[in-house]
């Protein structure tokens, strides 16, 4: 058995996972959605189930949502405003040759 | 090596339909938890697992009726069938009970069909064979989620560990079913086109033991072992699931949405 399995009851969810899928070889994976699942194993099979039977995928990452750190709405001035006049920042001055994808 | 006798039609047809049968009548067992799976994502696994079978079923069933040259298609077979001309399983139709049941009937079925679909791979009838070379990666996901479950159940709580075994125990007496063999049988494996089941009962054994060791639970005893699905005797709950698939199409006949 994997670390961490415990079974539920009936009227507490099991822990919620997000899921990412990688759509294709070379491409980064990206957050599709979450899930519940009581643990990693489970998660990664119900994620099978929900997010690839179309085959969107060819593989698939799922993290404990509690473990994600996120950025507070609230702090939205100061993380990301002071970057919007800082064009020296963007690649604007090279030629992107058109071989290069997914830039 | 001698030339391999080559079956009639009618054995080969019926033997198709013996395992469509099998996959149609579980994948309408399995369509029965939608929307009642114990969450969201199980409901869609289940039913994923519904929809696999109803693939294979929807093959073989097309098969067996044109081998068997009667014009009939795959919705006569699936539809306008009598009770007693449907040879599936006595497994594949018991009633889902809880979800531990469930899981417990897949356990059982898909471990004996993931070896039978191996086995097929090399079946003398190409059309079997393509069928199988496509269902073994579906039935080998099948197998997997039952394992898991099995073994989260029964390594989990008290409850859901004597839920469990008793879905165990429910479900076994139909398993030695599976493995017996009939004239048919000897018949086609002797042509190459079908597989010994009686041959595949040790590895069976020892994968469901396995299963059964890590999760804690216990090999259910032998008791009884009731058979005649294969000849169409089935048991009293079947009348009930076909009588709710078939109900539509002979309301409606010819129904498409």
């Amino acid at each position: 058995m994997s670390a961490g399995s415990s079974v539920a009851s009936p009227t507490e969810p099991t822990p919620l996972w997000e899921v990412f899928v990688r759509s294709k070889r070379g491409l980064s994976h990206n957050h599709v959605g979450s899930l519940h699942a009581p643990d990693a194993d489970m998660a990664l099979r119900n994620a099978r189930d929900v997010y690839t039977r179309r085959q969107e995928g060819v593989s698939i990452w799922v993290v404990p949502a509690a473990d994600i750190v996120a950025s507070s709405p609230d702090e939205k001035d100061s993380f990301f405003d002071p970057a919007a006049d800082k064009v020296y920042r963007h690649p604007t001055f090279y030629d992107i040759p058109a071989e290069v994808q997914h830039l | 090596m001698s030339a391999a006798p080559v079956p009639d039609a009618t054995s080969v047809s019926t033997y198709a339909m013996r395992l469509g049968d099998d996959a149609l009548v579980l994948a309408q067992r399995l369509s029965q938890w939608s929307s009642r799976g114990p969450d969201l994502e199980e409901d869609i696994a289940l039913t994923n697992i519904g929809l696999d079978l109803l693939g294979q079923a929807r093959s073989l069933l097309t098969y067996a009726g044109e081998v068997e040259g009667r014009g009939r298609t795959e919705d006569d077979l699936a539809y306008l069938r009598e009770e007693r001309d449907f040879t599936n399983l006595l497994l594949v139709e018991q009633d889902n009970g809880d979800f531990a049941h469930t899981i417990a009937r897949q356990l059982f079925f898909s471990t004996w069909q993931l070896a039978l679909w191996e086995g097929l791979l090399s079946s003398a009838d190409e059309t079997i064979a393509a069928v199988a070379g496509k269902a073994v990666k579906e039935v080998d996901y099948h197998r997997d989620h039952a394992v898991q479950w099995t073994l989260r159940l029964g390594d989990g709580t008290p409850e859901s560990r004597r839920r469990m075994q008793a879905g165990l125990d429910a479900m076994w007496p139909y398993v030695a079913e599976m493995f017996a063999a009939d004239p048919l049988d000897v018949v086609l494996v002797e042509a190459g086109v079908a597989v010994d089941v009686a041959a595949l009962r040790p590895p069976w054994d020892s994968f469901i033991d396995g299963v059964l060791a890590e999760a804690t639970l216990s090999r259910p005893d032998d008791t009884w072992t009731p058979t005649g699905g294969r000849r169409g005797m089935h048991t009293e709950t079947f009348g009930y699931l076909l009588a709710e698939m078939q109900h539509l199409h002979r309301s409606h006949p010819g129904a498409t949405w």
